[in-house]
């Protein structure tokens, strides 16, 4: 119950909040950017890998949220709509970025014998679950390199997906593309980014 | 059902999106072959993975980054 109310509260603080910026309060803007602000960052740099950029984007994120800030309905928590703003600006700077070369996604995909069994055995991984502070940051830097690996549209809906947490209506709408393609795709990139971690992430004794 | 297509199964699976025969089918084919019972775990392996770069914890946002947002907007922050 306690939890309850508390929740009830914090919605009530959010509406009465919302009402100040649509107000135009000077003071509740400074501190949505200021709270809100920099889990935005973290979004917009885990997708552009780029601090100018990244910081654009945030930029943008805010000023076309202040600009939308009247037709923010209250069905969405304030922070999800900034995620979801934030998502699109890095989206568009990715959009103009011109393509590096990259490694076709086939070479990345698991390979079978004509009869569908599996080329290469697999081996065990150490769970992630077990890895201590410092393995988790080393990992965390790992996983974000090899999720830089992959090609661009793969990277793109495994970040959407997997990293942002977007559904794969939301995620399929922001590529346009269908549903069912963007759930091919981010299948696709996941058994990339598997090939990609498996050297790194073999139990010791099975490499 | 053979490693490939058990392999093509893993999302809807993990989803839980297979129909229930299908399901069967796959369950069955996890049984009889451990090469694949370890693909799978590698697969949500992968997934957990994904999840620590998502947890990683945020900064505040940089003072001038603050000021040149709000500038943006011709509004001042606390800090001027």
């Amino acid at each position: 119950m306690a939890e309850r109310s508390q929740a009830t509260e914090g919605a009530a603080d959010e509406v009465e909040f919302v009402a100040r910026l649509r107000a135009g309060d000077a003071a509740a803007y400074a501190e949505l950017v200021r709270t809100q602000g920099g889990r935005m960052l973290a979004v917009a740099r885990r997708l552009l890998r780029s601090d100018d950029d990244a910081a654009d984007a945030v930029q943008e994120a805010f000023v076309s949220a202040f600009r939308a800030i009247a037709s923010f309905e209250g069905g969405a928590r304030l922070s999800t709509w900034l995620h979801r703003i934030v998502v699109n600006a890095a989206l568009m700077k990715l959009r103009t970025r011109s393509r590096r070369p990259e490694v076709s996604i086939e070479d990345l995909l698991p390979k079978f014998y004509e009869d569908g069994h599996h080329v290469d055995e697999p081996a065990e991984w150490k769970s992630p679950g077990q890895l201590d502070a410092l393995e988790r940051q080393e990992t965390r830097a790992l996983v974000r390199e090899q999720i830089d690996r992959l090609p661009a549209d793969y990277r793109t809906v495994l970040m959407l997906r997997d990293i942002e947490g977007l559904d794969t209506k939301e995620t399929a709408e922001l590529l346009g593309v269908t549903p069912n393609a963007a759930k091919i795709r981010l299948h696709r990139a996941r058994l990339a980014l598997r090939t990609l971690l498996d050297p790194h992430m073999r139990a010791r004794g099975t490499s | 059902m053979n490693c490939r297509e058990c392999t093509d199964f893993l999302i809807d699976y993990l989803n839980g999106d297979l129909p229930a025969a299908q399901q069967r089918v796959f369950e069955g084919h996890l049984e009889l072959c451990p090469p694949c019972l370890t693909y799978l775990e590698s697969y949500r392996a992968t997934l957990a993975l994904g999840e620590l770069v998502r947890d990683e914890p945020a900064q505040p946002l940089p003072d001038a980054l603050v000021h040149a947002i709000l500038a943006a907007r011709g509004l001042k922050s606390k800090a001027d």
